[in-house]
């Protein structure tokens, strides 16, 4: 019997029993566009998380007011004001003696308000900050420029704009924004009016972090921020950037220091402020994540298995009527190889088909979730592992051929007639 | 030289502890073009000699030569062989491929052959038990009777040797059943080997020789001499 004619044969058998086709071939899609789908989703949402954190610049440090259980949030979160931390820390953290490998120091603090031009007003977020904040947060500008220190320590009477304040603003009007003036209004009541601002840059797009969207928001010189906004005299926080991820911990060190002898605390206890690094976050992170990486591929498995499973159960119940069938073909003269031949290209065809539609609606899926959650904001990436693929695949194909063959490596045992009454 | 010749021929079956003997040492020989009907009761190992054969079941003991040689020696390739070329065999239940057409029923043993025009043998085989109008015919959409004359075109399209027919009028009401003895006693007048089974005397009668078997041995080797000869249709077989 040569090849063309077992081809013949088998296409004959599957378009005779479509039913069982397209179950086993079913057991097989579910199986396989189940594991691309859920590794698909698992390193999609790994990118995602790790994706916003690194978007916040890498090898950044961050101190904060208050002591802290190192793994634990900081006191602020707990809506205790700490008030330890201040402008003149600032300034000795930026002597370069002490810290010698912070390229970027900027001293924050942040509030809600509205801005106003004209007719028009819009309620936003703004940071006060210095002139370090473009080089620590990785900021590049659309219009303009980022204020300077000297305008950052005077309290110059300017700010910056983030993208789609901007856009809420001065879209349609044909107007440029730099060099018009707004006003800003703080939770602080006494002013006003609103703080009278001279916009002297408009940041480019930032996209969101965690659900945060970084374009809307204002920048104000720190004085303004603190004094005229939120009525404080402290910073929530000093972020800085370390030349290299190598010197992270020292520079540490080099602020825990500084700030020891500056505050007059003898004990490591009794710290008044925190050190945070981006670096602990995101291996904190990607230790979460890759735990979510390992339960989806452990549910990836179950699929596979409940695919497998399907297949086994169809291949079970027609395994009588299949055994019978092979001792018809053995009494008309098919040996052994024939049958066998015919068996596996039947079961690899079907699971090869199995295998590509697997694989497609897999894709397409995982493909048109990731769309969807981009439309939701979120910068998730369509991912294919091809080794899940192959994974999947050859898993699915060693099933549907193992379970395909196995009634033709019974009935070879049997002589004809004792196949043909099989039951 | 004999085309069948078997001797002391015994087949036990073994179940765990059980063992039953079914051919208790059998002796005959079958010439070419003969018909022979092999009758008995039922349970007395008709069928397990015809399987035996027909090579869809191996002898426990005993000897069996087919066209001269001893079948003992023959591999399971070789015998796949035999069964597609030199025997064929109709079965009580027709034993028909499900969801599939008459014309490709009866192509199945030359999918294991070597034979080209397996088209033409096919459709050859189906006009001589009168079946060219149901090529097509799926095999839930044809009778009883016509059922067994596709096994028959299906036992005869390689040209075998010699025919086996386990009761093929079993299943049938009389007159389909006329029908297939009548198709047998023509394939035996053109010269075809015939082996018949059955436990009724009046189908036995159709052959030419019956060998009486009761407990799986042979108690009788007579030739028929009062032959019924099954009435002629022709609009069923041309
Ligand atoms: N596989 C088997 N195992 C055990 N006993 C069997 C088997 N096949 C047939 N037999 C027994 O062999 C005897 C003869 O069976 P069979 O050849 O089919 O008789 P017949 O065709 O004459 O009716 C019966 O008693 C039957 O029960
Ligand atoms: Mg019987």
């Amino acid at each position: 019997m040569n090849f063309f004619s077992t081809i013949q044969l088998v296409f004959r058998t599957l378009r005779a029993r479509k039913g069982r086709s397209l179950l086993t071939i079913l057991g097989i899609v579910i199986g396989v566009a189940g594991v691309i789908i859920i590794i698909a989703l698992g390193a999609g949402a790994q990118s995602l998380v790790l994706g916003q954190v690194t978007k916040l610049g890498s090898n950044l440090i961050s101190v904060q007011p208050g002591k802290s259980n190192e793994k634990g949030p900081p006191a602020a979160v707990f809506g205790i004001t700490v008030t330890t931390l201040v402008n003149s820390d600032i300034d000795a953290i930026r002597d370069q003696g002490n810290v010698p490998h912070a390229t970027a120091i900027t001293g924050v603090v942040q509030g809600s308000g509205s801005v106003i031009w004209g007719n028009k007003s819009v309620d936003t977020n703004f940071w006060g900050t210095d002139g370090g904040f473009p080089g620590v947060m990785n900021i590049t500008m659309e219009a303009g420029r980022f204020f300077d220190k000297a305008e950052a320590d005077g309290g110059a009477n300017v700010v910056v704009l983030g993208k789609s304040v901007g856009d809420q603003l001065f879209a349609g009007t044909g107007m440029d924004p730099v060099g018009q003036v707004i006003k800003i209004k703080g939770a602080k009541a006494t002013e006003a009016g609103g703080v009278p601002l001279r916009i002297v840059g408009v940041v480019a797009e930032r996209g969101s972090v965690f659900g945060n969207d970084q374009d809307d928001q204002v920048y104000v010189p720190l004085p303004i921020g603190q004094q005229q906004l939120l009525g404080i005299r402290y910073l929530q926080a000093i972020n800085l950037k370390v030349d290299a991820a190598e010197n992270v911990s020292s520079t540490i060190a080099d602020i825990n220091r500084i700030l020891m002898q500056r505050h007059r605390i003898q004990r490591e206890v009794d710290a008044d402020f925190t050190i945070r690094n981006l670096a602990d976050a995101i291996s904190i992170l990607t230790t979460i994540t890759d735990a979510l990486r390992i339960f989806l591929t452990a549910m990836a498995a179950i699929a596979l298995l409940v695919g497998g499973i399907g297949i086994l159960n169809i291949m079970l119940v027609t395994v009588a009527e299949r055994t019978r069938e092979i001792g018809l073909r053995k009494a008309v003269g098919a040996t052994n190889s024939a049958v066998r031949n015919q068996f596996l290209l039947e079961a690899s065809l079907l699971t090869s088909l199995g295998g590509a539609l697997g694989i497609i609606f897999g894709v397409i899926i995982s493909y048109l979730a990731a769309v969807g959650i981009r439309t939701l904001g979120y910068d998730w990436a369509f991912e294919i592992s091809f080794v899940s693929i192959g994974l999947a695949v050859g898993v699915s194909i060693l099933t549907g051929v193992l379970f395909g063959l196995y009634p033709a490596f019974k009935a070879a045992k049997f002589n004809p007639i004792d196949a043909l009454r099989y039951e | 030289m004999s085309l069948i010749r078997v001797e002391n021929l015994a087949k036990e079956y073994v179940n765990g502890e059980v063992v039953t003997p079914v051919l208790r040492g059998v002796s005959f020989t079958v010439e070419p073009g003969e018909f022979v009907a092999i009758m008995g009761p039922s349970g007395s190992g008709k069928s397990t000699l015809m399987h035996i054969l027909s090579f869809l079941d191996r002898p426990s003991t005993g000897r069996y030569e087919f066209e001269g040689l001893d079948t003992s020696e023959f591999s399971d390739e070789y015998l796949a062989g035999l069964r597609n070329e030199r025997v064929g065999f109709v079965f009580q239940s027709f034993n028909l491929l499900a969801r599939t057409s008459v014309l490709d029923n009866v192509k199945l043993p030359l999918l294991y052959s070597r034979v080209k025009k397996s088209e033409t043998l096919a459709k050859e085989a189906l006009a001589a038990v009168g079946l060219s109008h149901r090529l097509d015919y799926f095999t839930n959409q044809i009778s009883g009777g016509e059922k067994q004359r596709v096994a028959i075109a299906r036992a005869l399209v390689n040209n075998p040797a010699v025919l086996f027919a386990d009761e093929p009028t079993g299943n049938l009401d009389s007159k389909s059943g006329n029908t297939v003895m009548q198709i047998l006693q023509n394939l035996n007048d053109q010269g075809r080997t015939i082996i018949l089974v059955t436990h009724e005397q009046e189908t036995a009668r159709h052959a030419r020789r019956i060998l009486r078997v009761k407990d799986g041995a042979i108690l009788a080797d007579e030739r028929v001499l009062d032959r019924v000869l099954a009435f002629s249709d022709k609009e069923l077989v041309k």
